[in-house]
């Protein structure tokens, strides 16, 4: 019934006591995409993992992972998913190489085959000088390298990875993105979860959850294109600046403005349409703020988010006032 | 797939790699218990003997002079000064210098001349109750037999003649009887408290969670877990009776075979309760404590120190919830009274069974609380 499709959820539904922690949750991932799962922390984006992949019973609702059904079917599940916790998840006094080892047994692999899995993912990680190394004593980046080799042994088909950049190097973030677009070209599914903005524009499909519901989905530009994040007659605009907090200062007294972000040396606004790329620059000069290279730019999927989250969180005030 | 000891064998090989990492808490898990066992080898004797004892003899003529010298004679008393007046009798038992304080009054001897009933006041100081049994016991022996033999005067034999025979330990001798149930005691601590930090410690790290995913079921985690204890308990179990045996001449009467086969039901059973505790701890420091409200009963309500029979209905109940009163009985049994596997056989059934029940309890507390 889930036909083709890598994983398929139905409202999905968590509840801890009074606290609904994930409320009515319908995904659906092809195979073969990056998937990225984002939202402030707290927000039920572990939750949903841990439902999907069977360590945790949902309330309501099902999940399938490559057609098969997580409480029907977990053995089947389990064989086909890797999961990458936000700990890693190692052994700290065991090395490399042990590690490995482990994890490959305990999916039962054996004799040789267990030896040429170890190798091929050692291979592709570059693992090769730290196999007798103790796992604890890595850093960052190449824990999260072993991690990602040890949940991949058994050669799943669906990986998870549950923030798998948090406090790790920039290099290693990079890396970390280009392998997993090797393997997804390999055929293999990600569904990672982030805070990172730029990692979520790498991914092919997105879904932003808020308040344990999820309430936006689609590719990047459909993101972007969403007429709640591009509210009606403003445009954005960007320019550069010498002076970012005078800037924003100011720009808070011209009514024309919306709202106004810093973003490195450059500022991010919401105006009005009706305020042109002119007379803006104009206004900007009379106040004595330098501003360079205006220009019209569409959202990022940051001010995507902020706008959905600010929306969502107006329309639960709302409801709030009306039960009080 | 689909076997309920799925990753037995991983988790087996692992452990022990855990275990062979971790040089200082193997050291300190297999020496303690020995440095402990050393300690309280030779250092405790349960025989009361040479009790320090003040004397205030008013009297000082041949007859008091011989009395004393019977009391010194008996081993369970030792002179250790001799006083003027009441008051120094009395303040030398107060302030613990004597345990005992004999008063032997100024006309003892002129009583004993003419047929009189002469008196000495003994003093026993209540505060420990096994020395003031012995002093009353042997105080009123000393008294009896110095009575009868000025009753019945130099060639007269005593008609009735009470023969005591110490069976399994004739010497007496403390070790006896305080080691083979020490060993019970011992144990504990390579078991029930190493493991109770296994599985924790997982939890704490996120492997647990990991492992979880994987096709690992709980039986094969916990018995995984539980092998490589069992051997280190067993390494433990041989060492202490190595030193028993060796070291502090405790003879084992029964069949050592027997003995070493009805220890691993014991060791079992302690390590699956570390197991089980680890199981419903959240944290290591939880684990610890747990661990330890394991051990007073172990210790106190085991017959190990007091015994059994004199309990309070209560804790005799108690008693047979504790896995250590079986196995108390096992070594001591094997140990001192030679017991064969029939006499012993109920309490490492009963072992038996307490463990495999812990395991179950463990693996269906595993399988019910999906971490959250």
């Amino acid at each position: 019934m889930a036909g083709e499709c890598a994983i398929q959820t139905e409202n999905l539904t968590r509840r801890f006591g009074d606290f609904t922690a994930v409320d009515g949750v319908d995904l659906r991932i092809e195979k073969q995409d990056v998937f990225g799962f984002l939202g402030p922390n707290g927000s039920g984006k572990t939750t949903v993992i841990k439902m999907i992949t069977g360590l945790l019973p949902a309330s309501e609702g099902r999940a399938w992972v490559e057609g098969y059904d997580i409480e029907e079917d977990p053995d089947a599940v389990r064989a086909r998913i890797g999961y990458m916790s936000q700990k890693f998840s190692l052994y700290n006094d065991l090395t490399v190489m042990e590690n490995l080892e482990f994890y490959g047994r305990v999916y039962g692999l054996k004799r040789e085959r267990l030896r040429s899995r170890i190798d091929a993912a050692v291979q592709l990680n570059h693992l090769q000088p730290f196999l007798s190394r103790p796992a604890g004593k890595l850093s960052g980046g190449w824990k999260q390298r072993l991690a990602l080799s040890c949940a991949m042994l058994h050669e799943p088909r669906v990986m998870f990875l549950d923030e798998p950049t948090a406090g790790i190097d920039p290099v290693a973030r990079r890396e970390l993105w280009d392998l997993i677009f090797q393997l997804s070209s390999e055929g293999i599914t990600f569904f990672v979860t982030t805070h990172y903005m730029d990692e979520a524009e790498r991914c092919n499909r997105l879904a932003y959850i808020y308040n344990s519901v999820v309430i936006a989905r689609g590719t990047p530009e459909q993101l972007r294109s969403l007429p709640e994040a591009n509210p009606r007659g403003a445009k954005r605009i960007e320019f550069r600046t010498s002076e970012i907090s005078r800037a924003l200062h100011e720009l808070r007294h011209i009514p024309e403005m919306r709202d106004a972000t810093a973003f490195g040396q450059t500022v991010h606004a919401l105006v009005d349409d009706s305020f042109d790329l002119k007379e803006i620059e104009h206004c900007l000069s009379s106040r004595g703020i330098d501003a360079a290279d205006i220009r019209e730019i569409a959202p990022s999927l940051e001010d995507v988010f902020v706008e959905l989250t600010n929306l969502r969180r107006r329309e639960l005030e709302g409801n709030n006032g009306q039960r009080v | 797939m689909g076997n309920a000891f799925e990753g037995f064998w991983a988790v087996l090989v692992k452990e022990s790699l855990h275990l062979s990492r971790d040089s200082v808490a193997l050291v300190l898990a297999l020496g303690v218990p020995l440095i402990q066992m050393s300690i309280l080898g030779w250092a405790i004797d349960t025989n009361v003997r040479q009790v320090s004892t003040v004397v205030l003899n008013e009297d000082g003529r041949r007859q008091s002079r011989e009395l004393i010298q019977r009391f010194e004679n008996s081993d369970t008393f030792r002179v250790v000064s001799y006083a003027t007046n009441d008051a120094e009798l009395h303040d030398a038992v107060r302030s613990g210098r004597a345990r005992v304080a004999i008063k032997i009054p100024v006309d003892f001897a002129d009583r004993l001349s003419k047929d009189r009933t002469a008196t000495v006041l003994i003093l026993i100081d209540g505060s420990d109750s096994s020395v003031a049994g012995q002093a009353i016991t042997v105080s009123t022996a000393i008294g009896l037999d110095e009575s009868l033999r000025r009753v019945l005067g130099p060639r007269q034999v005593l008609p009735v003649e009470i023969r005591p025979q110490l069976l399994f330990n004739p010497d007496s001798r403390s070790p006896n009887f305080f080691l083979p149930g020490l060993l019970a005691v011992l144990l504990l601590s390579v078991t029930t408290f190493l493991t109770a930090f296994s599985i924790v410690r997982e939890k704490e790290n996120g492997t647990l969670e990991q492992l979880f995913i994987t096709p690992v079921r709980p039986l094969g985690l916990l018995l995984g877990k539980i092998v490589p204890y069992l051997a280190l308990g067993f390494v433990e179990l041989c060492a202490l009776l190595i030193a028993m045996r060796w070291v502090f001449g405790v003879p084992i009467h029964g069949s050592t075979v027997l003995l070493l086969v009805l220890s691993i039901p014991y060791l079992f059973v302690a390590i699956a309760f570390g197991t089980f505790i680890s199981t419903r701890v959240s944290s290591q420091a939880q684990a610890m404590q747990m661990a330890f409200l394991t051990f007073i009963p172990s210790i106190f309500f085991s017959g190990y120190i007091f015994p059994r029979d004199t309990m309070p209905a209560f804790c005799y109940w108690l008693s047979y919830l504790v896995p250590a009163t079986y196995y108390i009985n096992i070594t001591r049994g094997i140990i001192l009274r030679g017991a064969a596997f029939q006499h012993v056989a109920v309490d490492g059934a009963i072992l038996v069974s307490m463990g495999l029940g812990l395991l179950l309890l463990a693996a269906r507390q595993f399988q019910r609380k999906v971490i959250a």
